[in-house]
């Protein structure tokens, strides 16, 4: 959790229980995008804890950014960050969002992740297995 | 009145970045337009700076979905090139591997088409039946998506004797799950009405619009790159070109499931006939020239045009991805249909915006096709300088230097 967003007691309890998760795809190749997807279906199912991927960013508490963050995404990132409720958390999933992996240097990056917005918790993996972005959530909460 | 609904680019039920300009006059749609561009990664420029080796793991980073049918197309377009003949054994296990991927990428399809019209029950079902996969996956290859199997002249990984009776089972197991699920579709009266003569497709404008894949198939248009254009191992094992005559959403869901059987088909034969051998060839030096590749995706024909110089690095890549060209048929798909099927008629050519991604220039309104590789540099800087100017007080904004 970066500085800037000072926890009471109360915006830690309510970070806790059943944070809701939104999905940005900022420059990805869809791996990673299917495996938080994948995340959510029976095997793994994920909403038995309330974790639940919602529509907008307003009602999240989680952000999961994914890809090399691309010259056209990165006004569209700062913007969605921006209208999340802080304090938020946010999660650089794949090995893109978190180093550019083999896109890095390419004429198209800005990116990563963590140049333009603060990090919470880095999930590295090309793409990171259902398994490790669900220990990356529990990691994340358990900064909290 | 005329009014233009926006769709994306971040949309809740968009996967990926992709905007939508879709014109309406009351409920009914007038006319489409799309911009695309948000997943544009420059991979075919990264690709001349990288070997041969290296381009293979870029090229499987396309799109994560069709993640052995790039590498595949770029093996048969670099084997084209430097004359290589793969062995058998090589062969049948590409086409196991790429069959498998089919499965997998059309049951994510049908979930995703379930998500789309709010019937999460199929969205839950299908991605049930495709953990398995999955599972072979990393059985097979060590991970679950990028396999990273395809080497040029030939394959990375054998696939294991104790390893073929896995997947004997598993899609043994697969096959009457998948029947019970069309029969679960195709009777269901409510998916009936919601998906017939939605986004229809003639023939002809199939042929017009260029389409390929399960999309062209759908609209009774007969084509598939595995039968007019064998690579791997398609001539040696007995399957048949699925097709339907409606060209509307119900019979591109209809194609897809018919070619999960028929995936599961051709991967037992290939299991069967299997000779044992090596895995791979010597792959002598690249020479001076130019080859092509083709492969049947499970979003239709993927190509890939490589030139080479003589050094290990390709000097040119040219990548033709299926989505990009069945997006276009949505002009005569979505007109006089109603903005509540516009979704489901976008995720009937299951289109994947990762491969879709391209740069064009223009110029006073004229198209200036060409670009070198200074101006496309300069256009970055330019863009990154007026970003870091825009941005200067949002957080982070400073710390782009």
């Amino acid at each position: 959790m970066s500085d800037n967003h000072k926890l009471t007691d109360m915006s830690r309890w309510g970070l806790k229980k059943s944070p809701w998760a939104f999905h940005l795809s900022t420059g990805s190749c869809n791996n990673c995008d299917i495996e938080l997807l994948d995340a959510l279906t029976p095997r793994f199912d994920v909403e038995r804890f309330g974790i639940l991927l919602v529509g907008s960013p307003r009602h999240a508490d989680i952000l999961f950014v994914t890809g090399i963050v691309t010259v056209q995404a990165l006004p569209r990132l700062i913007h969605v960050y921006n209208q999340i409720a802080k304090p938020c958390l946010v999660i650089a999933l794949g090995t893109c969002a978190c180093t550019g992996g083999i896109f890095d240097g390419s004429y198209h990056q800005i990116g990563p992740v963590d140049k333009i917005i603060p990090v919470d918790v880095y999930i590295p993996g090309c793409p990171p297995k259902p398994e490790a972005i669900i220990s990356g959530v529990v990691k994340a909460l358990a900064k909290i | 009145m005329r009014t233009t609904i926006p769709i994306g680019p971040y949309h809740p039920l968009l996967e990926e970045p992709e905007l939508f300009r879709v014109v309406v006059e009351g409920e009914r749609i007038v006319d489409i337009d799309w911009r695309t561009s948000w997943n544009h990664r420059g991979i075919e420029k990264i690709a001349e700076s990288k070997t041969y080796e290296q381009a293979l793991f870029l090229v499987e980073r396309i799109c994560g979905i069709c993640s052995t049918s790039h590498p595949i197309a770029f093996c048969n377009a670099v084997e084209d090139l430097a004359d290589i003949e793969i062995p058998d054994r090589a062969k049948y296990i590409r086409t196991i591997v790429a069959e498998l991927e089919r499965i997998h990428s059309h049951l994510l399809w049908l979930g995703l088409a379930g998500h789309y019209i709010g019937y999460h029950t199929v969205w839950m079902w299908a991605w049930r039946y495709r953990e398995p996969i999955c599972e072979l996956f990393e059985i097979i290859s060590g991970n679950r998506q990028s396999y990273a199997m395809m080497k040029i002249g030939g394959v990375r990984q054998d696939i294991k004797e104790e390893t073929i009776p896995i997947i004997m089972k598993t899609i043994n197991e697969l096959e009457p799950k998948i029947h019970m699920f069309a029969d679960a579709i195709l009777d269901d009266p409510v998916m009936l009405a919601r998906l017939r003569n939605v986004g229809k497709l003639s023939k002809e404008d199939a042929i017009n619009w260029c389409t390929v894949g399960p999309v062209a198939r759908s609209a009774g248009v007969d084509i598939d790159i595995r039968r007019d254009y064998p690579y791997a191992s398609y001539d040696r094992v007995e399957w048949k070109v699925i097709t339907q005559v409606d060209g509307d959403v119900l019979a591109v869901a209809v194609v897809r499931l018919l070619e999960i059987l028929e995936s599961i088909k051709i991967i037992r034969q290939c299991l069967e006939k299997m000779p044992p051998g090596p895995l791979q060839v010597e792959v002598p030096e690249i020479p001076v020239g130019e080859g092509i590749g083709v492969e049947e995706a499970p979003r239709g024909e993927c190509f890939h045009y490589v030139q080479s110089d003589g050094t290990n690095c390709p000097y040119r890549l040219k990548i033709r991805a299926p989505s990009y060209v069945n997006i276009p048929c949505f002009r005569s798909r979505f007109i006089g249909e109603r903005i509540s099927d516009i979704l489901l008629i976008l995720a009937s050519v299951d289109p994947c915006y990762c491969c879709t991604n391209r740069t064009i220039k223009i110029d006073n309104g004229k198209v200036k096709s060409t670009m070198t590789d200074k101006d496309l540099l300069e256009l970055s800087w330019k863009e990154t300088e007026q970003l870091r100017e825009h941005y200067k007080g949002y957080p982070g904004g400073g710390l782009l230097e």
